[in-house]
């Protein structure tokens, strides 16, 4: 059978794209003596630094994929920022949700949500959350914007767009090798 | 092309241009009758497809608002979108799978074949399975369905010889690629199956039958049919004497206009076409036109759905290939003894994974729900479908509060699931599983229904005036040239995919409306 190549190819490219949507990520990293891993935050317009940061934490928590970078999340919930921007009642809505994550993370673990150390307890705080509307607006929009990455689909073995590569007619459409004989 | 006036009040002017608009408005241009097809959405063509699930949901998929209330799970997952169904030129068999399958004896009539069901709005076609042969015959052969016409059928794909051996394994007999409006050798001037996939966001080969690049081409050859797209009907207007006379409808700017017109078929899917005739409502028809029964818009259908995807201990890749040319036959037929009327197919299907994320378990989030995307790779999956029985609640109305962009009320969808529809489902869930277990799967997952592809029964067939709104010719009851030429002609739903009835029923129609306008009738 032909196997999908999983191997990062773009990783760096996509980390950058992702980093840097109003600011050059490594102009930030330079001027502010920042390592670049953090730079994607500072770039942020509406949204704290921290803020943007949980919400990161958070996007891996909803969705947990041990093969999968940072990067790859800051993609995700970057575009929060842009609508926090454009609309007050977003911007309250992250700040007052992740605010009250912290303060319950606080309450629980004397530590703010992002510093919890383990899955299982921030995915407590997160059960504790799950029917408000912050939640339920982040994972939705997750949900498209985590899974929607191009660059990520080869780590699930998915090819994405097949018609420019003639489809699978020889390209193993039929080319399952294990089953029991019928 | 031909280009017909709004004046001219000799068109027959059909609103959809799917199944049933799109072939009907074929068949009267090859007759030499005038028609204006008017298309809520563009004109994308093959080139302008995409193999992207989110894109191309965006490029084609019927978004306007709609609102949703009942027990159905869709209500709960997908509150405004209730369908997924196309909104471009070629309607739903833009995307659709192509699955092309009759009716059985029974199908046609429930009332006698299941009796009186508590609950459900029974009631026998006024149409046989031996009338409707030779109209079946005729769509087969003008759609190219695999294994009909001595077309052979699809080579089978990875996902399809999972499910063949499961399938086996249990002991199922009626096994096979399916019969597909997908060619499996070039015909008609398209060439054959590419085995790209996304056969659901259009067909890039052009392979699979759809009316946009078969019936609408053709008959715009003829001169005798203009396709109208980016035209949004608004409503249908009469005359003093109660027949219509012609269509409302918004151009691409979202001016309105007036299409006079002889004859109106209304083609827009079973949530549009109710839709429009309600909102058609007037002082001579207070409830809606073609509605003396008070049956437009009830009897909404979807079909039992749901699916199951199997893991493995190695690689499948479901996605590579014709989507759904697979098909497990036997729990098809109607056997009481499972605690169901009807009887379900089982039809591969893969979603890439955009979809999956958004479908396989639509809310969950976390480990458990991380673990199973992480297996995509190792998946094989099918679709189950089946009948579900007419209730009379289950129901399109028009949205007290929500409105379009013209004014004009939304459409509302309220569906319950009847005690047979979950017995149904729950069985289908157990054979399906069992199908991959057997062969090995190491984990399967029974999942929800997706938004729905089959949309049926809003103005029903019936015999007699008062149980539906059209004849057995798709011709409304109460108004003689006003006619219904899409699958919310449906007295029943069957287990079946119901494109290949539908357009069945189209040429049929096309042949009734030909007779009539030469018979001054209409």
């Amino acid at each position: 059978m032909r196997e999908v190549d999983r191997r990062t190819k773009l990783n760096r490219r996509t980390f950058l794209q992702g980093a840097a949507t109003a600011v050059p990520a490594v102009a930030v990293a330079t001027s502010a003596g920042l390592s670049i891993e953090d730079a994607w935050a500072e770039g942020s317009t509406t949204l704290a630094p921290a803020t943007m940061k949980t919400l990161v934490k958070v996007a891996r928590d909803i969705y947990p994929h041990d093969f999968l970078v940072d990067s790859y999340y800051i993609t995700a919930v970057k575009p929060w920022d842009g609508k926090a921007a454009k609309d007050p009642a977003v911007k309250a809505m992250i700040e007052d949700g992740v605010k009250r994550l912290d303060q319950d993370a606080q309450d629980r673990h004397k530590l703010p949500y992002a510093q919890v150390a383990w899955e299982s307890d921030r995915v407590t705080l997160l059960q504790g959350i799950e029917q408000t509307a912050f939640f339920k607006a982040l994972r939705s929009d997750l949900v498209v914007s985590l899974y929607n990455q191009e660059e990520l689909w080869p780590k699930f073995g998915y090819e994405g767009s097949s018609a420019e590569h003639g489809g699978y007619i020889k390209r193993g459409f039929d080319d399952i090798n294990w089953l029991p004989k019928v | 092309m031909a280009k017909f006036d709004l004046n001219d009040d000799g068109v027959v002017v059909i609103v959809g241009s799917g199944a049933g608009g799109g072939t009907l408005g074929n068949e009267l241009a090859q007759k030499g009758i005038k028609v204006v097809i008017l298309e809520a959405g563009a004109r994308n063509e093959i080139q302008d497809f995409i193999n992207n699930e989110w894109e191309s949901f965006t490029q084609l998929a019927w978004k306007d608002m709609r609102t949703t209330s009942g027990s159905w799970q869709v209500a709960k997952d997908f509150p405004n979108l209730p369908a997924w169904i196309v909104k471009s030129v070629g309607g739903s068999t833009v995307h659709w799978a192509g699955a092309s399958l009759r009716f059985d004896e029974h199908e046609f009539k429930i009332r006698s074949a299941y009796g009186d069901v508590p609950g459900a709005n029974m009631l026998d076609w006024p149409i046989t399975l031996a009338e409707m042969e030779p109209w079946y015959a005729k769509a087969e052969n003008k759609m190219g369905v695999t294994r009909t016409n001595g077309i052979p059928g699809l080579p089978g794909n990875n996902n399809f010889k999972v499910m063949e051996a499961g399938a086996r394994k249990v002991g199922y007999k009626e096994v096979h690629t399916g019969r597909m409006a997908i060619n499996s050798q070039p015909r008609d001037g398209r060439g054959s199956c590419q085995q790209i996939g996304f056969c659901f966001q259009g067909c890039k080969s052009g392979a699979k039958w759809s009316t946009l690049y078969t019936e609408i081409p053709k008959g715009e050859a003829t001169g005798n049919l203009e396709v109208r797209p980016n035209s949004m009907a608004i409503k249908i207007e009469h005359d003093a004497s109660g027949k219509v006379t012609g269509v409302v409808y918004a151009d691409a700017e979202g001016k309105q206009q007036r299409q006079k017109a002889r004859v109106v078929a209304v083609a827009g899917n079973s949530i549009e076409s109710p839709r429009l005739l309600l909102n058609s409502a007037s002082s001579m028809f207070p409830d809606g036109l073609a509605n003396s029964s008070g049956q437009v818009g009830r009897n909404y259908m979807r079909h039992m759905t749901g699916s199951v995807y199997a893991v493995f201990d190695k690689s499948v890749h479901m996605y590579r290939g014709t989507t759904m040319a697979g098909i497990i036959r036997d729990e098809a037929k109607n056997d009481p003894s499972r605690g169901f009327f009807g009887g379900y197919e089982m039809e591969t299907l893969s979603l890439g994974v955009p979809f999956m994320a958004a479908f396989l378990k639509p809310g969950a989030w976390g480990r458990t729900f991380t673990s199973a995307m992480e297996q995509y790779p190792q998946m094989a999956g099918m679709w189950l479908v089946g009948e579900d029985l007419p209730q009379e609640t289950n129901r399109v109305t028009l949205d007290p509060k929500a409105k379009d962009a013209h004014g004009m009320p939304v459409a509302s969808v309220h569906y319950d699931d009847h005690p047979n529809d979950l017995a149904m489902r729950n069985h289908a869930y157990k054979q399906g599983s069992a199908v991959y277990e057997s062969i090995g799967a190491t984990a399967t997952f029974p999942t929800v229904p997706y938004p729905s592809t089959h949309n049926m029964g809003t103005n029903r067939m019936s015999a007699k005036a008062r149980d539906g709104v059209v004849n057995k010719f798709g011709q409304t009851h109460d108004i003689k040239n006003l006619f219904v030429s899409d699958g919310s002609q449906f007295t029943s739903s069957a287990a079946c995919n119901p494109t290949l009835t539908i357009v069945s029923l189209a040429i049929r129609q096309a042949d009734h409306i030909a007779g009539a306008m030469q018979k001054k009738e209409i």
